[in-house]
C-alpha cells in the first residue's frame, strides 16, 4: 500500500494526503491498495506542488498497524513521529498526555 | 575580532532584502520551486525531514557574546529552544518555517552574521583552528588570512557555479587543529627560514564516499600570494574539475585523476600569469585585516597559579575539568577552556538558547567577548584568565557544560543522522548517546586516553567517521539501520583515512562492539601513554579483528 507525503510550503512541516486535503498527522492517510490509485493520489501531489502548496512530494509504503496507517521505512516513520531521541519535538509530542511530560 | 565595515553592512543588508523579496514571491506562487530552491540553498536553507533547515555561518568559527546570544534569542523566537553546532563550525536550526526566515536573517544581520554560501557549489566557510590566536604553539593568528579568503570569495562571480561544494581550512601551528588534510585546500601557516609568513599549500582532501588525504602542492608559498595561487587552484578545478557525475565532482577526484604532480603544473602555469597582478595582497592589506584580529589587551594576573592550586583541592570536579578541558595559553597567566557540548547522554553539538545566552555571559565576564565554534562540535573560551577559571568553572555547572571530557571517547562528532536528515541512511545521535552512556564513567574515559569517536549516518561522511580513530558509519540494509567500523582513522598533522574493519553491527550490538575495541586496545598498549591511535598504528588491525570476529569464524 502506498501513501502520498509532502511538505508544506510556508513552514516546511511533514504532512500526509487525507481526504482532499493535508494532515499534519499520517494516521488517517488516504491509502492506494493499486495502481490506479497509486497514480490518482500522484496525480493530486503533482497539482498541490504546482499550486504551491507543498514541496518534495513523494508516494511512499506504508502498512495499517492497529487501525492506523504506519510507513514501512525507518525513514518514514521519523518523519511521522518526529527525531527519535526528542520525544517533546515533532508529531510525537502532540500526542503525548498532558501527564507523560 | 572582526567587524563589518560599510561594505559588509551594505553587502549583507542588501542580500537580506533580496532573498527576504524571494522568499515572499515564492510564499506568493510566484515562483515555482524550481526556480526557488538554488535561491535558498545559496542563503543556507534546506528542507530536512521534518521542516526546513537554516545554517548559519560562523566564519571560522569566531563569534562574541551578543552574536551568540542572537543565536540563542532565535532558537527560542523562531525555532524550538536548541541549535546544533556542527563540523563545519557553524550552527543549524532544524525548525524554522520559511515565512520567518526573512526575520531571522534580519536579526542575524544586526549582529553582523548571515547565512551567505552555506550551502551550494561554491567556497564554503573557511574554517580555522579553533584555538587561533590563543595557542602557544602557532607561530601566527591564521584567522586574518580566512578573512581575506572570505572577502575573496564571498559572491565570487568566478566561483559561485563550481562543479562542486569547495571548503579550505587554515591552521598557524604545527599541530593541526583545523583537519587541513581532509578539506579541497588546506593552509598550513609558516615561517620560513628569513622569518616570513607563508603557506604549505594542500589540496585534494576530503572525505565522502571517496575519503581522500590532501597532497601538499607547495611548501612555502609567500603570504602576499595567498588570493593569487587560491585563484590559480579554482581556475583549474573549475575548468577541469568533473560535472558529469557529482560523485566525481569534488577536487579530490581530480588531483587523483590528474596526479599530483600534473595538476601541481597546471596550478603553478596558472599561477605564473596571476601572480604579479592585482591579487597579490599589499602589505598594508594582510596588516589591517590582522588588526583586526589583534589580541584582547591580557594583563598580568600572576595571582591565577595560587588560585588554581587552591581551587583544585577545594574541588575534584573542578580539579578533573582543569585536567581535561583547559588548554596552555601563549600567555602564561591565561587559558583556554574547551565548553563541552557532549554531556553525557546527550545530543552531540547541541545546546539550548539558555544555555547560549548563559555562555555569552560568561564569555563577556571572563573572555573578553570572545568564543568560537571547534569543528569537534564544542564552544570554545580563547583567553580566560588562569584566575578567573574557578569561577568559569562553577558557572558551567550552573548550566549543565561542564563536562570534563574534551578529546575522550564521549567527546563524539556525531552528524545529525537520520533523526533529522534527508540524506541519511541511518540514525547517529542514538548511537552516540548510548556509546556516551556506556562510558560514562570520567575514571574509565581517562584510563582510555585520547581517543576520537566519529559518527556518520551515511556515506557523505559529515560526521566525520573516515577520520575518527574510531570512526562508524550508519547504513541501510535490507530496511535495516547496520554501523560500520573503521578504526585508524586521524585528522591531525598525520592524516589517515580509517580502514573498514570487517562485517557491519545493528545498533543493538554496536556499543558491545565498540567497547570490545577499547578493551583489546586496553590489552595491548605499551603503557598508558600509548594512545589509541598510536597503538593501532603500530599493530594494526589483526587483534581488533580477531577480538570482534574470532568467535563467527570458529562458529562457522
Amino acid at each position: 500500500m502506498k501513501i502520498l507525503t509532502a511538505n508544506r510550503l510556508s513552514d516546511g512541516i511533514a504532512v500526509w494526503y487525507v481526504d482532499g486535503g493535508w494532515a499534519e498527522t499520517v494516521d488517517h492517510a488516504d491509502l492506494a491498495h493499486d495502481k490506479a490509485a497509486e497514480d490518482r493520489l500522484e496525480a493530486l501531489g503533482a497539482q498541490a506542488y504546482a499550486a504551491n502548496e507543498v514541496v518534495d512530494v513523494n508516494l511512499i509504503d506504508a502498512d495499517v498497524v492497529n487501525g492506523v496507517v504506519e510507513p514501512v521505512r525507518l525513514r518514514e516513520k521519523i518523519r511521522a513521529a518526529g527525531p527519535t531521541i526528542r520525544s517533546d519535538l515533532g508529531k510525537q509530542a502532540a500526542k503525548q498526555a498532558p501527564w507523560a511530560a | 575580532m572582526y567587524r563589518y565595515d560599510e561594505f559588509d553592512h551594505d553587502f549583507v543588508q542588501a542580500r537580506v532584502a533580496e532573498f527576504s523579496d524571494q522568499v515572499q514571491r515564492r510564499l506568493a506562487g510566484e515562483i515555482t520551486e524550481d526556480q526557488f530552491r538554488p535561491l535558498r540553498l545559496m542563503n543556507g536553507v534546506y528542507l530536512q525531514l521534518h521542516a526546513y533547515m537554516l545554517r548559519i555561518a560562523v566564519p571560522y568559527g569566531t563569534l562574541n557574546g551578543k552574536q551568540l546570544r542572537m543565536l540563542g534569542h532565535i532558537a527560542r523566537k523562531y525555532d524550538k529552544g536548541y541549535g546544533h553546532f556542527t563540523t563545519r563550525q557553524n550552527i543549524q536550526f532544524n525548525w524554522p518555517a520559511l515565512s520567518d526566515i526573512p526575520a531571522i536573517l534580519a536579526d542575524l544581520a544586526s549582529v553582523e552574521m548571515h547565512a551567505i554560501q552555506t550551502s551550494g557549489n561554491c567556497i564554503r566557510n573557511v574554517t580555522a583552528d579553533h584555538f587561533a590566536g590563543a595557542a602557544a604553539d602557532e607561530v601566527a593568528d591564521p584567522r586574518p588570512y580566512a578573512e581575506i579568503l572570505r572577502q575573496w570569495s564571498s559572491v565570487h562571480p568566478e566561483f559561485s557555479f563550481l562543479p562542486r561544494k569547495f571548503k579550505i581550512a587554515v591552521t598557524g601551528a604545527e599541530r593541526d587543529r583545523a583537519a587541513i588534510q581532509t578539506h579541497d585546500i588546506g593552509l598550513h601557516l609558516k615561517k620560513n627560514a628569513a622569518g616570513e609568513l607563508g603557506f604549505a599549500v594542500y589540496i585534494g582532501g576530503g572525505q565522502g564516499r571517496t575519503p581522500m588525504v590532501a597532497r601538499k602542492i607547495r611548501d612555502f608559498l609567500p603570504e602576499a600570494d595567498l588570493l593569487s595561487y587560491c585563484t590559480a587552484i579554482l581556475r583549474v578545478y573549475n575548468l577541469y574539475g568533473r560535472r558529469d557525475n557529482k560523485y566525481k565532482a569534488r577536487i579530490k577526484i581530480l588531483v587523483h585523476e590528474t596526479g599530483v604532480e600534473e595538476i601541481t603544473r597546471q596550478v603553478e602555469a596558472e599561477w605564473q600569469d596571476l601572480k604579479d597582478a592585482e591579487l597579490k595582497l599589499p602589505e598594508a592589506d594582510i596588516r589591517a585585516i590582522e588588526a583586526y584580529f589583534a589580541p584582547p589587551a591580557l594583563t598580568e594576573r600572576p595571582e591565577g597559579d595560587q588560585a588554581v592550586k587552591l581551587a583544585r583541592l577545594d574541588s575534584k570536579g573542578f580539579s578533573e575539568w582543569l585536567d581535561q578541558n583547559v588548554v596552555t595559553h601563549r600567555h602564561p597567566d591565561y587559558a583556554a577552556v574547551t565548553i563541552s557540548l557532549k554531556g553525557i547522554g546527550e545530543v552531540p553539538g547541541d545546546a539550548s538558547g539558555s544555555q547560549m545566552e548563559a555562555v555569552a555571559d560568561i564569555a563577556e565576564r571572563y573572555a573578553f567577548d570572545e568564543l568560537r565554534v571547534s569543528h569537534e562540535q564544542n564552544l570554545i573560551l580563547p583567553h580566560v584568565a588562569r584566575a578567573d577559571l574557578k569561577a568559569v568553572h562553577d558557572a558551567l555547572v550552573g548550566i549543565g557544560l561542564a563536562t570534563a571530557n574534551s578529546n575522550l571517547i564521549s567527546d563524539i562528532i556525531a552528524c545529525p543522522g537520520l533523526d533529522y536528515c534527508a540524506l541519511a541512511t541511518a540514525r547517529s545521535i542514538p548511537i552516540a548517546q548510548e556509546i556516551s552512556r556506556r562510558f560514562a564513567s570520567l575514571e574509565r574515559q581517562r584510563e582510555i586516553g585520547e581517543l576520537k569517536l566519529k559518527i556518520s549516518g551515511c556515506i557523505n561522511a559529515c560526521g566525520h567517521h573516515h577520520v575518527g580513530h574510531i570512526g562508524i558509519l550508519g547504513v541501510e540494509k535490507k530496511g535495516s539501520e547496520l554501523y560500520q567500523v573503521t578504526l585508524g582513522g586521524s585528522a591531525d598533522e598525520n592524516t589517515s583515512v580509517g580502514e573498514i574493519i570487517g562485517r557491519g553491527f545493528s545498533s543493538e550490538e554496536i556499543t558491545d562492539a565498540i567497547e570490545q575495541i577499547v578493551e583489546t586496545y586496553l590489552g595491548l598498549r605499551l603503557d598508558p601513554q600509548e594512545k589509541f591511535i598510536d597503538a593501532y598504528r603500530r599493530v594494526g588491525p589483526a587483534p581488533f579483528k580477531e577480538a570482534l570476529y574470532a568467535g563467527e569464524a570458529k562458529a562457522a
